[in-house]
């Protein structure tokens, strides 16, 4: 009887891993039958290396995905460049320097930080950030890649700081006093030892910040003011990959080009991410073999 | 076990609940431009009716239409004509699109009230909205690059826009908003700004200056203000805004639509700040039994 059971759990948890296997598979499966057929119109190195997208063009349609991918890539560099020193610095604060009170309190509400929706993020966007960024640049509007790149950081700070903390906190504490008895002090201890023997973790939760950033969709739609021309500067508004999608999918008539293009978008979008994974994944790999030898 | 299958019971119940909710509820989707008008028009029709309910969703003119293709909803709100492409592809899915005008609207072309400039042509408007005006000062304003908002794809009034003045495409560096409203807050915000909305949605909006448009060079200025220059068409960029049903309306959708074009319904249209029914669209809409 207590084997059936066991062996009864460990079929479930079988199937559990299966799912999540399969359901990639399946997304990866929709999204490539759904987007070739645009090939059949567009040609690949058009929709790739052009910059014009203008599927509803009064003159002639375009499908260029260039500056798209740049707006994307623009707020992420832009939220991660705010968010990874001050989300590590946030950490290493929590981790190392703050009395147990107030980590106990500053843990969570950072963490829920992340439970804020998107929409309202945005909204601050609108009527906060973006006026603000405008007075200070000397701008006649705020909605460019500088407030979507701020917006998203407030978004993938939660990630890193919780899992920087976390990290820091799981370097054995012989390292901390080895680093200590040498005469090192607490700010060497963090800097030189903590930090670099916790980097694979850090690099996992700035991996999954920048995850977090690619793929939101409502705040960069609302604040950065979705011009499809090529953004040359920060201080350009951007269009970015999520958002095109979000914005014509609803009103793009069924099975037209137009239709499984935005389709071979979320394709881009998959592979992006992926390949961010991997690259984590490999990093991650490597270190942890130089730790074993 | 017990739970897992509490929490079964719950979903089929709730899914039950959410297709009856389905069955007797008026469903209205469509253009950003009408839902203020025909939520309030939804809600005077409810407390006088109670038992009907009525749900009015936005999304834009295209997605309205196109949820009227699929089979989505009951009532399209569209601020543009549907385009020949559509009236196909409904026809191919067996639904007949017929067309009601509910109301007028002045298309307002909208500026900061710092702005010197205040009064547009419709190829003014073209040049800038294209792209090939890009300085107020070429206009005879102060000396600061024009900032575009406009609407996404999505939007009648997008479209409606493009085929009346563009003739042509929107710059690429328009920027693209999610409705009326954030066009609105933008161009109050941005002293070096212009945008296009509905009229409804700068009756009482301070801070702002409505601009007056003529037809061409050497015509008359109108506002969309102005009801008699709406209506009589003086002002060049006013429009119909219309609802799409599936055939000749019956049952709940024939008594809605026959409020909103009666005498209290077409108040209702006036206090939102959009303009009563021109005579034109009243013949229009008496083909269908109105």
């Amino acid at each position: 009887m207590k084997i059936n059971k066991e062996k009864i759990i460990a079929g479930l948890f079988f199937v559990n891993g299966m799912i999540v296997v399969i359901s990639l598979a399946g997304i990866f499966i929709l999204l490539l039958t759904n987007s070739l057929p645009a090939f059949k119109d567009i040609k690949l190195t058009e929709f790739l290396f052009t910059a014009e997208w203008n599927p509803t063009s009064y003159v002639k349609e375009k499908y260029g995905i260039l500056s798209m991918v740049m707006s994307t890539f623009m707020v992420t560099l832009g939220a991660l460049l705010i968010a990874i020193p001050l989300g590590i610095g946030t950490a290493a604060y929590l981790s190392d320097v703050a009395s147990h009170r107030v980590r106990e309190t500053a843990k969570p509400i950072v963490e829920i930080l992340a439970g804020i929706p998107s929409v309202v993020i945005g909204f601050l966007g609108i009527v906060m950030v973006g006026p603000l960024i405008a007075r200070a640049a000397g701008l006649s509007n705020g909605l460019n890649a500088i407030n979507g790149s701020i917006l998203l950081a407030v978004m993938a700070l939660p990630t890193i700081v919780s899992l920087t903390e976390d990290a820091l906190g799981s370097v054995p504490k012989s390292y901390t006093e080895a680093s200590l008895a040498l005469g090192g002090n607490p700010w060497q201890t963090l800097i030189r030892v903590k930090i670099p023997a916790a980097s694979s973790g850090i690099l996992a939760a700035c991996m999954l910040g920048m995850g977090r950033a690619i793929g939101e969709t409502m705040t960069v739609l609302m604040a950065t003011g979705n011009a499809p021309a090529f953004p040359h500067k920060f201080t350009d508004s951007v269009r970015t990959l999520t958002a095109s999608i979000a914005i014509e999918l609803g009103e793009v008539p069924y099975f037209t080009t137009h239709y499984h293009a935005l389709f071979a978008i979320g394709l881009v979008l998959f592979i992006i991410t992926f390949i961010i994974n991997l690259i984590a994944d490999i990093v991650l790999h490597r270190y942890e073999q130089k730790v074993r030898m | 076990m017990k739970f897992i299958v509490n929490i079964i019971l719950c979903f089929a119940l709730l899914c039950a609940w959410t297709q009856t909710g389905y069955a007797d509820m008026l469903q209205i989707k469509g253009s950003d431009t009408l839902i203020n008008l025909v939520q309030r028009l939804a809600e005077v029709y409810m407390e006088k009716n109670p038992g009907k309910f009525i749900a009015v969703t936005g999304g834009g003119s295209g997605t309205g239409i196109s949820a009227l293709i699929n089979g989505k909803c009951d009532i399209a709100d569209a601020s543009r004509g549907m385009k020949a492409k559509e009236v196909d592809q409904a026809a191919s899915r067996g639904v007949t699109a017929k067309r009601v005008v509910i109301a007028m609207d002045g298309l307002s072309v909208i500026v900061h009230p710092d702005n010197t400039v205040k009064k547009f042509t419709i190829d003014e408007l073209g040049k800038i909205f294209r792209g090939e005006v890009t300085n107020w000062s070429e206009l005879g304003g102060k000396d600061a690059s024009i900032t575009l908002y406009g609407r996404q794809s999505n939007s009648g009034t997008f479209v409606f826009f493009q085929e009346q003045v563009l003739k042509g495409d929107y710059s690429a560096k328009m920027n693209r908003m999610n409705g009326n409203a954030q066009i609105v807050e933008a161009v109050k915000n941005d002293s070096s700004g212009i945008g296009y909305v509905g009229v409804g949605y700068v009756k009482d909006a301070s801070g702002l200056t409505v601009a007056e448009v003529a037809a061409r060079a050497g015509a008359d200025y109108a506002s969309p203000l102005d009801k008699y220059d709406v209506k009589s068409g003086k002002y060049p960029i006013a429009r119909p805004l219309n609802q799409y049903v599936n055939g000749s309306p019956s049952g709940d959708v024939r008594a809605f639509i026959a409020f909103e074009l009666s005498a209290e319904g077409q108040n209702i249209v006036e206090e939102e700040g959009f303009f009563q029914i021109p005579d034109e669209y009243t013949e229009l809409n008496k083909k269908l039994g109105f």
